[in-house]
């Protein structure tokens, strides 16, 4: 029994870390903004895309951390030229320039790329086979869903205990009188996307060594699980989409087992539906408790 | 001392403020009284650089503040407390104390502070590790103004910080009023409750749509017919 599903649960933890490195981007942006960042998903097609390039010219190691400082600045970026003028607006303005910005993202990758998949860099050490329990599998596999522990475990470090961390909690549920404190609300913002793309960029590195290819759409589909992650977990909480993001990716991995890999993506919009019709705050949502 | 200058400040079409002049010398509290929608606020959130002036000018100590961004007024040594406590729900009760010492970084000072704050509001300091959302009302008013008193202010502006409470909880707030200018900041105190504000107030301002109408010592104001018949509902 363990035998024939054992491959499949590993492969959904793996993937269910590759989600939750994205996730998390999304629900810190709508935890501070109260934006659904839909460039998100690009920023880390991006990543894997800039991979490709620089891997030609330089080591691994050099590039790796290239790509990680590509996505802050592309992040980043976006906020400073597409969020930030509107931080007034009204709120659906700011969600339509997000999606101009992922449009424009994705048909700068095509007019680059002519629309070609382009094979992501193999990775050696991460390509390695090992052996757990029956199953044979890659090294990526049992890194993924280690380092996503590791570096969720440092990110609730951050902002639990640090000044920042504080910060970013008071920013995240009164703009106003968090500047009143003298807290720089741009600088939290810019950390939470700094934070949010650097972990979308380790992200990609994992999640191409496992899928090699990489298109100008290859960030539509794990984007939009990642964002579903985030509201099954309770958009704004950090530990809520890491534990959506390892249980979509489970899920779908345990579909693909019994026989049904059509519907494995389908599952994941049925949660989504299902969530909002029975909890829409999600697992661990805000249960806002303001008192006036 | 502070010293605001043909304050003038339009909210979409509104002109909200039409020319204020208001003056907070050392030592005093002042305070500003009048009707809802009057402008009261408004006021204390454009020196704050809260809401932007279409004209005027803010002095401190003779230095123009008027067009700093809010941190650094913070960093001049003016806080505001705004209305309706704006505590935040889920920090504790000392982390929303150390959020109000955000800019500051004399550790030793700080801690120094913290014991002043909770010697002035005993009931919030056996409290330290409760969430923000889970005390009263009162007590989240002690706290907010715990945390406007962390930044180390020389000026600590008030906003309304009577509403909804209990009148024994007024009372209690208003003596805390006293006592920290009494240790040294300046306060200048935003009220609905007139008589509460004018009893501890040694000047005061009437506002009305916009418009100073009126200013005096707190006692005088207290005793004046206009301001008895429009404010103290005798």
């Amino acid at each position: 029994m363990l035998h024939t599903w054992l491959p499949y649960i590993l492969a959904g933890i793996a993937v269910g870390g590759q989600y939750a490195l994205i996730a998390i981007g999304y629900t810190m942006v709508y935890g501070i903004l109260r934006l659904i960042n839909f460039a998100h998903g690009d920023v880390f097609m991006w990543s894997g895309l800039i991979m490709v390039y620089l891997i030609t010219v330089l080591p691994l190691w050099v590039s790796v951390i290239l790509v990680i400082i590509f996505a802050i600045v592309l992040g980043t970026t976006i906020e400073k030229v597409a969020y930030r003028p509107l931080r007034s607006a009204p709120r659906m303005s700011i969600m339509i320039s997000a999606i101009g910005v992922s449009y424009l993202l994705q048909n700068f990758a095509l007019y680059i790329t002519g629309g070609l998949t382009k094979t992501y860099p193999e990775i050696g050490f991460l390509q390695k086979t090992v052996k757990i329990g029956s199953a044979t599998t890659k090294m990526v596999t049992v890194i993924t869903p280690v380092l996503t522990i590791v570096l969720v475990f440092l990110l609730v470090m951050l902002i639990k205990h640090t000044k920042i961390g504080m910060a970013m909690r008071a920013v995240s549920r009164d703009f106003e009188t968090s500047s009143l404190m003298g807290i720089d609300i741009n600088r939290v913002i810019t950390v939470t996307f700094v934070i949010g793309c650097g972990l979308a960029a380790i992200g990609s590195v994992l999640y191409f060594s496992n899928y090699t290819g990489i298109n100008p759409m290859s960030g539509a589909m794990p984007g939009l699980k990642a964002f579903v992650a985030a509201v099954f977990g309770g958009i704004g909480s950090v530990p809520g989409a890491v534990v959506g993001a390892f249980v979509i990716g489970i899920c779908e991995n345990l579909i693909k087992g019994a026989g049904w890999t059509t519907f494995s993506d389908a599952f994941t919009f049925v949660l989504l539906i299902v969530i909002l019709m029975v909890k829409p705050t999600g697992l661990f949502g805000e249960k806002n408790i303001d008192k006036v | 001392m502070l010293a605001i200058r043909n304050l003038n400040v339009h909210y979409g079409g509104i002109h909200a403020l039409r020319g204020i002049d208001i003056d907070v010398p050392d030592g005093k509290i002042i305070s500003l009284i009048g009707a809802n929608g009057a402008g009261k606020s408004t006021t204390l959130k454009a020196v704050m650089g809260l809401v932007p002036k279409s004209d005027g000018h803010i002095y401190w100590d003779d230095k123009e503040i008027t067009s700093l961004k809010t941190k650094d007024i913070v960093g001049e040594g003016i806080i505001l407390c705004p209305e309706g406590r704006r505590i935040f729900p889920d920090l504790t009760v000392d982390e929303n104390i150390a959020a109000g010492a955000y800019l500051r970084k004399d550790k030793a000072e700080i801690a120094r502070d913290r014991d002043w704050v909770y010697e002035l509001f005993p009931r919030i300091a056996g409290r330290t590790w409760q969430l923000g959302a889970t005390l009263s009302g009162g007590e989240q008013q002690m706290l907010a103004v715990a945390r406007a008193l962390m930044s180390k202010p020389k000026l600590l502006m008030l906003d309304e910080p009577s509403l909804g409470l209990a009148p024994l909880v007024i009372k209690d707030i208003f003596a805390c009023i006293q006592k920290i200018r009494e240790d040294g900041v300046n306060i200048l105190l935003i009220e609905q409750n007139a008589k509460a504000a004018l009893d501890i107030s040694d000047y005061a301002y009437v506002m009305e749509t916009g418009v100073i109408t009126m200013a005096g010592p707190g006692k005088a104001l207290l005793n004046d017919p206009r301001v008895q018949q429009a404010y103290l509902g005798e």
